[in-house]
Parts: structure tokens; C-alpha cells; sequence
């Protein structure tokens, strides 16, 4: 089957973007409010430290769900929300990472140091959140046209983004690693269903198709 | 070699089960429909507001020496900030699904190495021992800490009664099984019932006590009605909740974590901020309440009453 660019852009309905963004930024909001109103439970700061996590995970594996959403719905559109998608996985990943450099350790460096050094689950949440920065940076049209083949290479960075945020939350858990796991499906079940993408693209046509593919 | 104790919660065959107990089954059983979706969806979940209203206040209890002085957590914060997996895995579980545990009736059984085997109903705990309110710290094995007012009674008053021999060299705990009745026993989370055991003079020290109560009325469901252990000088998941059988032993007894995962959860399990937990620090602690961490202390601040027991002992070793 092939594609015509038109087809692999897609056009978004209007108004689609709002809708996402603000939906995007409900967590946030539902967590403020929960906190203005002292909701958050008995351990408020890991509670905030949690749910910004979890909704980082969240939209890192909804960002990589798009390709795969494309290929099965065969309309484009959905990539016109991937830079969006995926720039709010770094928004709750960096205050993730900040609840828990202010709020939790409340700038104890020597003390995170530590933690960062001795104990893995937390070294890789913070590999995870460092290899998220260059993509967030080049996340622009103009860095796009100036990377080129590179902005590609670069960007697939994120499955290993991806496996990273996935450990580091089976990690953590003392025994009931049930919600994790499920994470640690729907990672598999996305890596698999682009595993089989590739494959079958690069038996089946030419890598000039394969190049164009964003 | 295990020795391999029946549990407290089978029923000897001369029992039949009492009124009480099987209608609250056929209650249960009637809401089982409604426990499914309750499991799925926490909010349609009957709270622990709704079973026990009015905790009976306890009769007699003293103040002791026993008492830290720290601010006393809320009795809202210490009900609805709990690990007792039990009836859940997520902290706020057990305040949810807490009206899933019935404390009543209820029997302890006391057995093993003694001379005095004794099956003591949970109302002859209530008044048949001198009870004392205790302000223990908590710390949990996950970093974060509570104060918190107990009630209740030296353990070794309750070794005393059943006259140990000199065999019985550690004391055996177990936890209600009955999966049934305890929505988190459906799930193999951990390998229940839950076990919990102290050697000895850990069990006889005038600290470690079984607690019936808390902020002088009986124990809420979720901190491990109707009588739970408290060791404050060790993690939290060594004071086991919701006993049914105390065991004398001659050899180390299996305890829960430390089968799950030895390298993690040692049997002694001392707070010492020195030996961290091998996927995170334990030399500072959130005090529930608090924002900054505070210094985690050795033997949770009780060292000048229990670092003798474990003189030359390598804590590293022995964690």
C-alpha cells in the first residue's frame, strides 16, 4: 500500500489541539486542586511525587502509541499531536524530578547524590528524564529541518526513554509490582507492534519511504 | 527445618461456627457483587467510617514512662496511611476496605514450647492485662515515620501466662488468614498468612508489646484489629497485625518480607539509618506531617534501652 504525504500528515480537524492540550493538563490541574483543598492524603508529598510520575509514564507511552495508531486507523492526524503529546511527557517528568529535588529532598545534594549513585531505580529515572531534554529541545520545526537524517536517530532515543521509565517504577515497588507490569505490557505490546512495522517496511519497499517516514 | 505450625485460624473440629461469624458471611457473600466493583472502583467502597463509628473507649488505661516527645500524629493520619496488605496494597486500602475484618469473635492461641498451651479469647486481652498507653514512634522500612499512641500490654505478661520452657528460644507470630473475608488474600501478594517472630528476649523487652488500642479507644481495623504487636525499635513490618496464634519455637521461625525477598528484609529488621535497604537509603525519614526529612535514628531512638541485645552483633550482617 502506498502512501501519499497527504495521507501521512493528515489534517486535524479544528480545534482537536485545544482539546488535547487542555485535556493534557487536567492531572496537573486535578492534583492542584487536590492539594488546595488538602486531599492528597496523610504523605501529600509522595502523592504529588506519584501522580506526576505515573503521568509522565502516561504520555510517553500514549506519544509512542501514535505511529502505531496510524498504521492501524490509516489516518495521519494523529502525528500532528505527537510533538504535543510528547513535549507534556517531558512537562510531568520534570516536575516529577522537581517534587522530588524540592519537595522530597528539599535540595539535600550530598543526600541525592547518594541516592542517584547507590540505588538504581533512581538512576535510571534520572537517565530517563536527562534523555528526554535533548528531544524536548529539538522538538521544533527548525531543529527538525537542521538535524535532517540525525533528528530521526536521535529521537528514537525514546524507546529507550521509555524502557528506562518502566524500570525505574518495577523498582521501586516492595511487592504488588502488578501496576508496573501492566506498563511494562503496553511498552512491550507498542515496541512490538513498530518491531513489526520496521520489518515489514524494510522488506517490502525502498529506504528512500522509510527516510521521509517522521 | 521449618516446623510446621497449624494455623491459628483452623478451626478445631469441635468448634461449629458461631451465629455471628456466618451471618457475617451471608452478608459478605451477598455483597460480593458489589465487592468486585468496590475493588475496581475505591470510591464505591464502603469506608471504615462506616463499620466502626464509635470505637469503644478502653477501661483502665494507664500512662506509662513509655511516651516520646514528639508531636502524636493525627488519629485520622495513623487510620488512613496504613500497610496492611491484607486489605490492599495502596496505603489508603485499609481505611477503605476496612470494614471487610471482623474483630469479633476472635480467639489468640498461644502454643508451642510452653506448659501452658492457652487459647485466650480477645475480650480476656482487653481486661485481663494491665493496660498502658505507649507513645511509640513508627518507622516505616520505606522512609517515613509516625508518632503514634498505643494502648496496650507487655508481650512478656502474655509469655508469662502460658509458662515458656527453656527451649522455646524464638516467638512465632501469624496474622488472620481468610481470604474470604480479606479482599487483598485473594491476590498471592505475599505468601499468607503473614508471619512475623522475635527471638526471645527481643519479645520479652518491657518495649515490645501487644497493642488492643489506639488514642485510648479499642484498635481501628486497619491498624490491625482487634491486637497487633509493636516492636518500635524495629521497621514497621515486623509488628504484625491481626494476630491469631502466638507460637514458641525453638529455631528462627519464617517471617513474610524475609521470604519474599532475604536480601531485603532481614529477620531482626533493627531501624539503623547505617544500613540502608538495598534500593534505598534509610538514613533519613519523612515524618508523616512533616516536610523536611529528619535523621533516621539508631534502634528508631530506643537504643539506650535495646542495643544490648544485640551486642556483638555485626548489624550489617545481621539486618
Amino acid at each position: 500500500m502506498a502512501e501519499s504525504p497527504a495521507h501521512r500528515t493528515g489534517g486535524l480537524p479544528r480545534g482537536v489541539k485545544p482539546v488535547v492540550f487542555v485535556t493534557a493538563l487536567l492531572p496537573l490541574l486535578w492534583l492542584l486542586y487536590r492539594a488546595l483543598w488538602g486531599d492528597l492524603g496523610a504523605n501529600p508529598i509522595e502523592e504529588i511525587i506519584h501522580q506526576t510520575g505515573l503521568w509522565g509514564l502516561r504520555l510517553l507511552l500514549i506519544t509512542l502509541a501514535l505511529t502505531p495508531l496510524r498504521r492501524l486507523s490509516g489516518w495521519g492526524g494523529w502525528l500532528r499531536l505527537r510533538r504535543m503529546l510528547g513535549l507534556f511527557a517531558f512537562f510531568y517528568a520534570t516536575l516529577h524530578l522537581l517534587s522530588w529535588v524540592v519537595l522530597d529532598q528539599f535540595f539535600d545534594w550530598p543526600m541525592m547524590g547518594e541516592e542517584i549513585v547507590k540505588h538504581p531505580y533512581i538512576t535510571v529515572g534520572l537517565l530517563a528524564w536527562l534523555m528526554l531534554v535533548p528531544l524536548a529541545v529539538t522538538s521544533t520545526q527548525g531543529m527538525m529541518r537542521r538535524l535532517g537524517r540525525r533528528w530521526k536517530q536521535l529521537h528514537s532515543l525514546v524507546y529507550l526513554i521509555a524502557v528506562l521509565a518502566v524500570l525505574h517504577f518495577v523498582w521501586l515497588v516492595k511487592a504488588d509490582v502488578r501496576e508496573p507490569l501492566i506498563y511494562l505490557a503496553l511498552l512491550a505490546l507498542l515496541l512490538l507492534l513498530r518491531l513489526d512495522y520496521r520489518l515489514g517496511a524494510r522488506l517490502s519497499s525502498s529506504r528512500s519511504r522509510y527516510s521521509t517516514q517522521r | 527445618m521449618l516446623i510446621r505450625i497449624p494455623r491459628g485460624s483452623d478451626p478445631n473440629s469441635s468448634e461449629i461456627t458461631p451465629e455471628q461469624v456466618w451471618r457475617q458471611r451471608r452478608r459478605f457473600v451477598e455483597a460480593m457483587g458489589l465487592a468486585g466493583i468496590a475493588l475496581a472502583t475505591p470510591g464505591l467502597a464502603r469506608t471504615a467510617a462506616d463499620c466502626q463509628k464509635a470505637l469503644p473507649r478502653l477501661k483502665g488505661v494507664k500512662p506509662s514512662r513509655w511516651k516520646v516527645n514528639e508531636p502524636i500524629n493525627s488519629f485520622r493520619d495513623i487510620t488512613h496511611y496504613n500497610n496492611f496488605y491484607e486489605l490492599g496494597t495502596d496505603k489508603r486500602d485499609p481505611a477503605r476496605f476496612a470494614c471487610h475484618l471482623e474483630p469479633r469473635p476472635w480467639t489468640v492461641v498461644v502454643d508451642g514450647l510452653c506448659e501452658r498451651p492457652t487459647r485466650f479469647d480477645i475480650d480476656e486481652l482487653l481486661t485481663g492485662f494491665p493496660l498502658e498507653e505507649r507513645i511509640y514512634r513508627l518507622r516505616c522500612v520505606e522512609a517515613w515515620s509516625m508518632v503514634i499512641p498505643w494502648v496496650g500490654f507487655p508481650l512478656s505478661l502474655l509469655l508469662d501466662r502460658v509458662k515458656p520452657l527453656s527451649s522455646a528460644k524464638f516467638v512465632a507470630f501469624e496474622s488472620i488468614y481468610d481470604p474470604k473475608m480479606l479482599p487483598g488474600q485473594r491476590r498471592r501478594v505475599l505468601d499468607w498468612p503473614y508471619r512475623e517472630g522475635l527471638r526471645m528476649d527481643e519479645a520479652r523487652h518491657p518495649l515490645a508489646i501487644l497493642a488492643v488500642g489506639l488514642y485510648g479507644k479499642e484498635l481501628p481495623r486497619q491498624n490491625g484489629a482487634p491486637v497487633r504487636l509493636v516492636v518500635p525499635w524495629k521497621y514497621g513490618f515486623k509488628s504484625i497485625k491481626s494476630i491469631v496464634r502466638i507460637s514458641l519455637v525453638e529455631k528462627q521461625p519464617p517471617t513474610t518480607w524475609n521470604r519474599i525477598a532475604p536480601d531485603e528484609y532481614g529477620f531482626y529488621a533493627n531501624v539503623n539509618p547505617q544500613v540502608d535497604h538495598p534500593r534505598w537509603s534509610q538514613k533519613k525519614e519523612r515524618r508523616i506531617g512533616e516536610f523536611l526529612r529528619r535523621e533516621t535514628l539508631m534502634f528508631n531512638g530506643y537504643e539506650e534501652e535495646v542495643a544490648s541485645l544485640y551486642r556483638g552483633m555485626d548489624l550489617n550482617r545481621w539486618y
